[in-house]
């Protein structure tokens, strides 16, 4: 009996405790990233969990989508656009002590040129002509041609700086010079980060994050409302939002991605290298019955690959309207007046098991008659991704300012026309902002009028967390969970 | 209850109705469904029973009660063609065995038997569509698969004490061969036992049907199937619970249904059980 008295006041004491001054958090994430090196792989799930928490690039995108001062606290660049000397802050240690200067990142960047280089986006460093150590806190970038994105670039998690020290084994035990150290990874479970007390910068106001792997959204719905979980950055599940929407514990934010959610088309294969085809898609897609359908009303339809909340943004809905008839006349004229099969492969997101079927349901209004193929990821990486066999697919590009894959025709959707290559050589070597937006523009615009892919919709953010949690990021400009301003209020 | 010449319970009455009202579902949608279930209508999502969709609506506006009566169709006809599989194969497996009790033949069998009974069924039957694509075809191989020990091992059974029989003897003594003797003699007495086995593994594909179709790999978008009406439902229960409801109604009422039958079948056939309660 004293035992059990004793352990109901301790338990009420701990109650008391973890009211008064919360300083952990638990997140739940979709899925769990396979490595924890930003430099050494393409999965959005590695920079989630350590971009800006563990690891520091010298510029960071915020939560605006714009490059901010990081591990460089100032720059200038020279009239010719062809010189970054980057000042770095003095002071910062790597997490296992190791000082942070220039000579560290001269290493990152030529460990991520390097012919061996394990990089996914070894694309942001190839403006790269030369890297200098001015002194310890200063380097010089000379770049090989004007690169207008190259300050936004450098903010990537794939151009983050690492210690020549650390960097072989940051795959399993990550060393950053972040406000986060990283603390211990439960395999298939979860991922926990403990606040850097050595930080250069402005502390975490976290003690503790931990981030918990959970995939299925029923399971997901079940944390949440169990209290496993204080909130949910990206929420798997929109059909249940309303539900969440009336529970007072819970805030949910909607906000946007760089998600433009596409029908990929395989315009290297017959019958869709045919304009006219692929035009007659264009006219079938009724985009806002797929954003109802499949996201339940959660997301922007758009016309291009670009993101409707963007600086470019050009209003191109008048371009292809939904329009039935047309679509059919347009498939009579490339020669299908009675239609024809093609196959539609579907990677796991609901987005696009869910948005499959109703693309499937709108094309074979005009006679266009889709074989569902539901995929894993890596069968979709292997067959779609690199494989090219495929007619159709639905797969949402999260990656910022992406729409430069239009220009590599060895792209899975293969497009690359020489007009649109100049027009990305151009949006490089142009470095003010206006003369950036105007390129985008056409360049949209290039892609909407030859409909190279369906545009379907902008994937919608949907965060949901506690209410007493703020400072978490409402929009996704770039595959990050930034908890540096997060924090409990009372 | 006396059905002509044959007692049967009441249960078997209930068992009948029911699955007698699903299989005429699943026909009858071949002809008419109250909505189509091969367009969408977006704008009538989640609509909640009424008098004009009887079951409500799911996310992408079908009316569920259409997509019960086709789903009942695919489910029906992925069980069926599993049994009769299971049955083609088995029971001619089964009699062979028989015929060469204690020979190679039947070791052959029994053995083939134990390795296919050694796995859990449902999971090699994950394995099976996992490594051959999803589709109701290959849910269909794979359950019809796990029929075949069944049946073999029963047929055997029956039939070894059939071989015994004096009748059996004297068709020997007549000449008869013994493939003869098992399909004019032994199969026409073992009838009883293998219909009432058939239903029982009817009413068990159905549940692997939907099984396999609720973890995604049965029959495919657009084809309506209560398991993955069950898959999508699971996430909109606190929404639109009549989306869970009723599909997950259809698919215990039929199995109770076939359950009931084949117990009551069970009962009026076997001999064995004659005179009993």
């Amino acid at each position: 009996m004293k035992r059990l008295l004793f352990g109901v006041a301790a338990a009420a004491l701990l109650a008391g405790a973890a009211q008064a001054a919360k300083t952990d958090l638990t997140l739940g994430v979709a899925l769990e990233p396979p490595n924890l090196d930003p430099t050494a792989g393409a999965a959005a799930a590695i920079d989630e969990v350590v971009y800006a928490n563990v690891f520091e690039g010298l510029t960071r995108i915020d939560e605006t989508g714009a490059a901010q001062p990081a591990l460089a606290r100032s720059w200038e660049i020279s009239e010719d656009g062809l010189t970054y000397i980057f000042h770095l802050v003095e002071g910062a240690t790597f997490h296992d002590g190791a000082a942070f200067d220039a000579s560290d990142v001269k290493f990152s960047f030529d460990r991520a040129m390097a012919e061996d280089s394990q990089n996914a986006q070894k694309v942001l460093f190839e403006p790269i002509e030369t890297i200098e150590v001015v002194d310890p806190a200063t380097v010089k970038i000379t770049l090989k041609r004007p690169t207008g994105a190259f300050l936004f670039n450098m903010g990537w998690g794939d151009a983050v700086i690492v210690d020549p020290a650390s960097a072989a084994t940051n795959a399993t035990d990550p060393v950053g010079t972040g406000p986060f150290v990283f603390g211990d990874w439960a395999k298939g479970a979860s991922i926990t980060l403990e606040k850097n007390p050595d930080y250069w910068g402005e502390p975490a106001q976290l003690d503790r994050a931990t981030f918990k792997f959970i995939s299925d959204p029923t399971a997901a719905l079940a944390a949440l409302m169990a209290g496993d979980v204080d909130g949910f950055p990206g929420w798997p599940s929109p059909e249940t939002v309303p539900q969440i929407e009336a529970d007072p514990r819970f805030d949910v934010v909607m906000g946007s991605t760089e998600g433009e959610t596409i029908l990929g088309t395989n315009t290297a294969k017959a019958p869709f290298d045919q304009l006219k085809v692929r035009q007659a898609i264009a006219h079938a897609l009724d985009r806002q019955a797929i954003v109802d359908g499949a996201m339940f009303g959660i997301g922007t339809p758009i016309h291009t690959h670009y993101p409707p909340h963007g600086p470019a943004f050009e209003d191109l809905s008048g371009l292809y309207p939904h329009d039935l008839d047309k679509a059919r006349a347009l498939l009579a004229e490339a020669g299908f007046p009675d239609g024809f099969d093609a196959t539609l492969k579907l990677p796991p997101p609901a987005y696009a098991r869910r948005g499959g079927e109703v693309v499937a349901a709108q094309l074979r209004e005009i006679g266009i008659r889709l074989e569902i193929i539901p995929v894993e990821w890596a069968q979709w990486l292997e067959q779609v991704f690199k494989g090219k066999d495929f007619d159709l697919t639905i797969v949402s590009h999260t990656e910022p300012r992406d729409i430069n894959i239009y220009a590599r025709p060895d792209y899975y959707f293969g497009y690359g026309k020489p007009e649109f290559q100049a027009l990305m050589e151009e949006l490089n070597a142009a470095t003010d902002a206006e003369a950036q937006n105007a390129i985008l523009r056409k360049a949209g615009t290039m892609i909407a009028e030859d409909a190279v892919n369906g545009y379907l919709f902008q994937l919608g953010k949907i965060g949901v967390w506690r209410t007493k949690l703020k400072g978490m990021w409402a929009n996704q400009p770039t595959q990050a969970i930034d908890l540096t301003a997060v924090r409990w209020v009372d | 209850m006396r059905l002509g010449s044959v007692r049967v319970s009441s249960g078997f009455v209930v068992g009948a109705v029911l699955t007698v009202l699903f299989v005429g579902a699943a026909a009858l949608s071949y002809a008419w469904t109250p909505w189509s279930t091969e367009g969408l209508s977006i704008a009538s999502r989640l609509r909640p029973p009424g008098g004009e969709h009887w079951f409500g609506t799911d996310h992408f506006g079908r009316d569920i009660f259409s997509m019960i009566m086709v789903g009942a169709r695919t489910s029906i006809t992925v069980a069926l063609v599993a049994v009769a599989i299971g049955a083609g194969i088995g029971v001619p497996l089964g009699l062979a065995a028989a015929a060469g009790r204690g020979g190679w033949l039947d070791e052959l069998v029994m053995r083939f038997n134990d390795l296919v009974f050694a796995f859990p069924a449902l999971i090699l039957a994950i394995l099976i569509t996992a490594s051959l694509g999803p589709g109701a075809v290959n849910a269909i191989l794979a359950i019809g698969i796990f029929n075949i020990p069944v049946f073999a091992r029963l047929t055997r059974g029956a039939a070894l004490s059939l071989w015994a029989r004096e009748y059996i003897l004297a068709a020997r003594a007549a000449g008869k061969g013994a493939a003869r003797i098992s399909f004019e003699h032994i199969l026409p007495n073992t009838a009883n036992l293998l219909i009432v086995q058939a239903t029982i593994q009817f009413s068990l594909g159905i549940l692997a049907e939907v099984g396999l179709s609720y973890v995604g790999l049965g029959a495919q978008p657009p084809t309506p199937s209560w398991g993955r009406m069950l898959a999508e439902a699971q996430t909109m229960i606190y929404v639109a619970p009549w989306f869970a409801i009723f599909p997950g109604l259809a698919v215990a009422l039929t199995v109770l249904g076939l359950n009931l039958m084949g117990d009551g079948l069970r009962d009026a056939l076997d001999p064995r059980l004659k005179g009993r309660a």
